[in-house]
């Protein structure tokens, strides 16, 4: 009997986005055609974004990996010797010995690229559920110790202990606890979350299930917003095969606990993303911000004590049960332990995941990894942390990517999301952009966030058409100062942070006469 | 509009905690859109003020009053997408179809409208196509997409 020829194409749908899927079905009808035989499994990405679509083809060697691979090429491949790993000009080597892959730390990313998002059995296979069966086999409040100690803190953004929230859910005599993740993943320039879930989805679902345990709670929500629809199904069928696994359920893994999981898709406000509104739009309701206190761990969805923590810390922890808190602890800097899951995007010769301890700086991600600019021009600003995070200039380059040392420097590392632009940015523009996408996108609630943002942008617009730009300048420094303060949430308090940040490190663009083009249509529906 | 559909949907989710978000996408899915007339027949069937229902369905950027054209256009204008020229996509938009974003062409065959990031952030430009993700566009591939829409 002829054994098949494992061929992997990914199907994360960034690799869609650039016909994934046309090059498998050529793959297919090429084999035919040549009377071989193969078998394709479509693997999740290895975060190699600029070489997608990624081929790898199953080698006594290893993967031998051929990229980026245009539908129309395969014919041509197949014949040349692609199944027999041949030394084709797209040939790019043994994917898991690329220096760019094999200088990280992949963590929490261990799986994606490797497996098949949906076979249970690759999952097992590759060291899946072993954290699960540790936490059953430990009391609820060794697992919230052992979490603690990893000093694993939250990636959605705040970085707050993941530990400390559990143990005040735990501690809560309630009959009924949540435990929700937030997929909401809203930050351009982020996309660590969608990956994981169409790339390793299982993990996601032990991580939820191991904090259920913790806690005692008996239900989960992810809300995944609804711009991702390859999440929302990969997420959906990886959960459907997890309770005929029996690690959903009653009694999962034959233990007492008894856990259901359900995706709730969101409806597309930015502002979902912050953790008491994401609760509210669970509840069917708009999705406004709640005053804290009450904290979501002691009144979270329905009132309930709730545990809310990101897709990619949720991730981390069957790791961290799997390893130990020590293992997990021992990488990273201070008070950033662990690894970040780094997105590189925007501007960038090689975008994609980076994963490595904290405390690498940006420059060794920007110029190191990322190869600087995809348009050769040189790199002028890079946005770390999302819409609310700060423009940083090349003498920032420097700063450790740790949330102490980027909190110091007026920046934040947020959800690990890197967007680099070239020499022709305006920054002035990026500023206007980011008063206006606070106000298109927050919730209405307080003031100083659904106002202020409407006069940033007016103020913005009369610096650069030089009406008395010096008082303005100070105006604008004033409405920042108000949004800070006077906001209820992150999204009006850190918007001043990427508008201060241009101003101080741009200031250039900021003078008389320069003109700003971008204008962001106004929104003619959903404000409220 | 079918009332009887609208209940049905709702049938079909009252046992959810919080059942009206997935209820209104079920209905946008089935109807391509929020008729105003289903939202006293949610209210009614939810126990909720028509004000309550009306004031979610308005909240959220996704759920629409009006049916959108037969092809959806969603370009992405996050700030990683603007760095490699998401601004030259939406003038493009403009200039082959006399469109701005939020509208829908007169013979109801296309809809463009704008995104704030699709997740594919490395990959942009990026739009998404009747929910298929696109990357590395440019204008030639954008009109080549647009073109075949209007075709169908
Ligand atoms: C405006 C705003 C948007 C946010 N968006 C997200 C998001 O998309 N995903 C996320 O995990 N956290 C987001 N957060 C942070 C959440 O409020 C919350 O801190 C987080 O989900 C907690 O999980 P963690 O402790 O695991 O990070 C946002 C916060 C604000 C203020
Ligand atoms: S700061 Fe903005 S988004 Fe946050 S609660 Fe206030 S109005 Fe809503
Ligand atoms: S900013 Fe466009 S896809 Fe993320």
């Amino acid at each position: 009997m002829i054994t098949p020829v494992t061929v992997y194409v990914p199907r994360d749908s960034a690799a869609r986005s650039v016909g994934a899927d046309d090059v498998a079905d050529a793959l297919v009808s090429a084999a035919a055609r040549h009377g071989r035989l193969i078998r394709v499994v479509r693997n999740g990405s290895r975060g190699m974004l600029w070489l997608e679509p990624l081929v790898e083809v199953a080698t006594p060697d290893g993967r031998m990996g051929y990229g980026p691979i245009a539908a129309t090429d395969v014919d041509g491949l197949v014949a040349a010797g692609l199944f027999d790993g041949a030394d084709l000009p797209q040939r790019l080597g043994v994917v898991d010995e690329l220096p760019w892959l094999a200088a990280q730390n992949r963590v929490t990313f261990t799986r994606i690229g490797i497996t098949d998002p949906l076979s249970p059995d690759d999952y097992l296979r590759h060291g899946g559920v072993v954290g699960l069966v540790r936490a059953l086999q430990n009391s609820p409040a060794d697992v919230v110790a052992e979490v603690t100690d990893s000093g694993l803190r939250g990636r959605g953004g705040a970085g707050f202990p993941a530990g400390i929230k559990w143990k005040t859910v735990l501690d809560c005599t309630d009959d009924l606890k949540f435990v929700c993740c937030n997929a909401d993943e809203g930050d351009s320039g982020t996309f660590a979350d969608r990956m994981l879930m169409e790339g390793d989805p299982f993990l996601l679902i032990e991580g939820m299930t191991i904090a259920a345990y913790a806690v005692g709670a008996t239900e989960g929500y992810i809300y995944i917003r609804s711009e991702y629809p390859d999440a929302v199904a990969t997420t959906r069928a990886a959960i459907e095969i997890a309770y005929g696994r029996g690690w959903l359920g009653d009694n999962v893994l034959g233990s007492p606990l008894n856990f259901d999981l359900h995706v709730r898709v969101g409806g597309g406000a930015y502002i979902c993303g912050e953790e008491t509104s994401m609760l509210e739009s669970l509840e069917g309701k708009r999705g406004m911000v709640r005053a804290k206190p009450p904290i979501p761990a002691i009144h979270g969805l329905f009132g309930k004590p709730t545990v809310v923590n990101n897709v990619l810390t949720l991730a981390t922890v069957p790791t961290v049960m799997a390893h130990g808190a020590q293992a997990y602890q021992e990488l990273g800097v201070e008070r950033s332990r662990g690894t970040q899951v780094f997105q590189l995007g925007g501007n960038i010769k090689h975008g994609g995941i980076v994963e490595t301890a904290f405390g690498i700086t940006l420059g060794e991600l920007v110029d190191g990894y990322g190869g600087g600019t995809r348009s050769g021009r040189p790199v002028r600003a890079v946005q770390v942390g999302g819409p609310l995070g700060a423009y940083l200039p090349r003498t920032k380059f420097e700063l450790p990517m740790d949330y102490e040392a980027f909190a110091a420097a007026g920046a934040m590392v947020g959800h690990g999301g890197i967007v680099v632009f070239d020499e022709t940015v305006d920054m002035a523009a990026q500023a206007r952009f980011a008063m206006e996408f606070c106000a298109a996108e927050s919730c209405g609630k307080c003031t100083p966030c659904r106002v202020g943002a409407v006069r940033g942008v007016e103020v913005i617009d009369r610096i650069a058409a030089d009406e008395h730009r010096d008082e303005n300048l100070a105006l604008l420094e004033d409405l920042c100062d108000v949004m800070t303060e006077g906001s209820l949430c992150a999204m009006g308090g850190l918007t001043p942070m990427p508008v201060r940040s241009a101003i101080t490190h741009f200031p250039d663009d900021f003078l008389a006469g320069q003109p700003i083009p971008l204008h962001i249509s106004a929104r003619t529906e959903g404000q409220p | 509009m079918s009332t009887a559909l609208v209940r049905d949907i709702v049938a079909t989710y009252r046992g959810q905690r919080g059942a009206l978000l997935p209820i209104l996408h079920a209905v946008q899915e089935a109807l391509g859109y929020i008729p105003p007339e289903a939202i006293p027949v949610l209210a009614d069937e939810l126990n909720l003020s028509r004000a309550d229902v009306h004031g979610v369905v308005s909240f959220y950027h996704d759920f629409r009053s009006a049916p959108a054209g037969r092809t959806t256009v969603r370009i992405c204008r996050g700030e990683a997408c603007q760095a490699v020229g998401a601004e030259r996509l939406v003038s493009h938009v403009r200039d082959a179809c006399g469109m701005s974003l939020g509208e829908t062409s007169l013979d109801g065959s296309l809809t463009v409208e704008q995104v704030f990031c699709l997740g594919n952030c490395a990959l942009g430009p990026a739009a998404q196509v009747n929910g298929r993700l696109q990357g590395r566009l440019d204008e030639s591939r954008l009109s080549a997409i647009l073109d075949e829409a209007v075709a169908q």
